[in-house]
């Protein structure tokens, strides 16, 4: 055990960098994603500021800093405030409890490497992510303008319906690790079968999972082909219709801190985390495992955006009935496979 | 100690939001108040040590059943409501019977827990328990109240598809 000043000054220290590393990632995942998208479309994408515009998100960010932070006269003003607060606190939040690696022993600390270690980590993330809606929701009501409003109705219906297939995809990994820590559900996909092939829970027979999670997870961050809440060719820009300059840009960050999230829940639970080939001296295998999964993470975010870059976006009708009509069903009839599996096994 | 102060701080956040639940005018500030309830239940819970109660009770409550309290607010765009003196009624028997109502329970809460008194974090509640507890000793209940709540979905359903077979009759 540490003591108390130790525990204090390692989780501060654990938060800066976290929370450093994953406004870092937001900033490149939008230059990831404008450089991509660009490709995809036979374009250049950023190249200016920078070799490879790779200053741009610093240019970005100082620009939403320096610009007018105008308030319409007709929104509510309280929440019109509160709901840009609430998108990116949420977001923020649930990365407390994502592991990042195993435990590892610096300066003779020994120290997992994620902020908290929690033995119901997959709720908490689950929970701080379905608060999330509040931030798109109000913003929406409190603008007070019928496009934003369409947009926050359709965010919260959304989220509600795709949190339920979501939800149940998960329920199959957690049968098969029989925890709800995140750290112990990737401690249970360590080894290979038959010395070759890993034994991530997407080669465990949750194949069926990780594509209803991919799918659900998309309507849930709001991303094209599910980004409803803000489809620019109907609604203006949807909630954030009437937010400018940093505001804008909280509801920007959430978005992406919250795919970020979800690539590393992805990673973690289906993916195996950061299980991969150890070689070379001690340092490179310290450094290893962190490698493989922001590898993973990367490659999620990769598929994320070339999504974009690829499908049109669905009718509000057909997203309903997709995600009520074959998403659940296919989540329940994996969930009722897997129990039986893991029953007959036992 | 930290979790004796931590306990208090919440329950009064959550009184708070109770009250303001009440003198808010607006229905979505009274709806944001109850979210303020149910997550400060929750940290209570957590500060009990029922950690899975109180990650389901953010999930559902705060997560589900209030984002569709406000999605409901907004659909229907509800403004503000208009302050009234308040029912005679209500002044007359309302607030004493409140008051006389929370005297009651204060005063049986007092006199019959006796000295004994749970201490923070005595009450473990990891999902294992719950799960054993809810599919194994309560089975049964656990059983027929998820066929009450798949009756309420059957209504729910009914209700919803109403119009329009009646519409669709009148077409054909």
């Amino acid at each position: 055990m540490l003591s108390i000043e130790t525990f204090i000054l390692v989780s501060v220290i654990k938060i800066v960098i976290t929370i450093g590393l994953l406004l870092g990632g937001v900033a490149y995942t939008v230059w990831l994603e404008r450089k991509v998208v660009g490709h995809i479309q036979n374009r250049w994408g950023p190249t200016r500021v920078g070799p490879f515009g790779l200053l741009q998100p610093i240019a970005d960010g100082l620009k939403f800093i320096f610009k007018e932070d105008l308030t319409p006269p007709h929104v509510y003003k309280p929440l019109y405030i509160a709901a840009p607060m609430l998108a990116l606190i949420f977001a923020l939040t649930s990365i407390a409890v994502i592991p990042f690696g195993n435990w590892v022993t610096i300066a003779g600390i020994h120290t997992p490497l994620q902020i908290t270690d929690v033995n119901i980590g997959l709720l908490v993330v689950l929970g701080i992510t379905s608060l999330g809606v509040y931030g798109v929701a109000l913003a929406g009501w409190s603008s007070n303008s019928k496009y934003s409003l369409l947009g926050g109705l359709r965010a919260s219906a959304q989220m509600v319906s795709y949190e339920i297939a979501l939800g149940l995809s998960l329920v199959g990994v957690l049968i098969l690790a029989g925890s709800f820590s995140l750290r112990e559900i990737v401690d249970a996909q360590g080894g290979t079968f038959w010395g070759f092939i890993p034994r991530w829970n997407i080669f465990q027979g949750q194949i069926v999972a990780f594509f209803i999670y991919l799918m659900a997870a998309y309507a849930e961050t709001n991303r094209v082909p599910f980004d409803l809440p803000e489809a620019e060719t109907e609604l203006v820009a949807g909630y954030h219709t009437e937010y400018s300059a940093m505001k804008f840009a909280m509801f920007f960050m959430a978005e992406y801190a919250n795919m970020i999230t979800v690539a590393c829940l992805a990673s973690l639970l289906f993916l195996g985390g950061w299980h991969g080939p150890l070689f070379g001296p001690p340092i490179l295998q310290a450094i290893l495992p962190l490698f493989w999964f922001v590898l993973r993470v990367f490659v999620f975010l990769f598929i994320y955006i070339w999504v974009r870059g690829t499908l049109p976006r669905f009718r509000y009708d057909q997203l309903m009935a997709f995600g009520w009509k074959f998403l659940l069903p296919v989540a329940i009839a994996n969930l009722v496979i897997t129990a039986l599996i893991v029953a007959a096994r036992a | 100690m930290l979790h004796l102060i931590l306990f208090s701080v919440f329950g009064i956040i959550c009184v708070a939001g109770a009250v303001n639940l009440l003198a808010q005018r607006h229905p979505i500030n009274s709806a944001l108040s109850l979210v303020v309830v149910m997550g400060s239940l929750a940290a209570e819970y957590l500060l009990l040590g029922a950690e899975f109660v109180a990650a389901i009770q953010v999930i559902v409550y705060a997560g589900a059943v209030m984002v569709l309290f406000v999605f409901v607010i907004m659909l229907l765009n509800a403004g503000e409501e208009e302050r009234t003196e308040g029912s005679r009624v209500a002044l007359l028997f309302g607030i004493p019977g409140m008051v006389v109502g929370s005297l009651l329970i204060a005063w049986v809460l007092i006199t019959h827990s006796g000295n004994v008194t749970v201490a923070i974090g005595a009450l473990p509640g990891p999902p294992k328990t719950i799960g054993w507890l809810l599919f194994h000793d309560y089975l049964l209940p656990f059983e027929v109240t998820s066929v009450l709540v798949l009756i309420a979905i059957m209504g729910a359903v009914v209700l919803a598809s109403r119009p329009e077979s009646t519409q669709r009759k009148k077409e054909g």
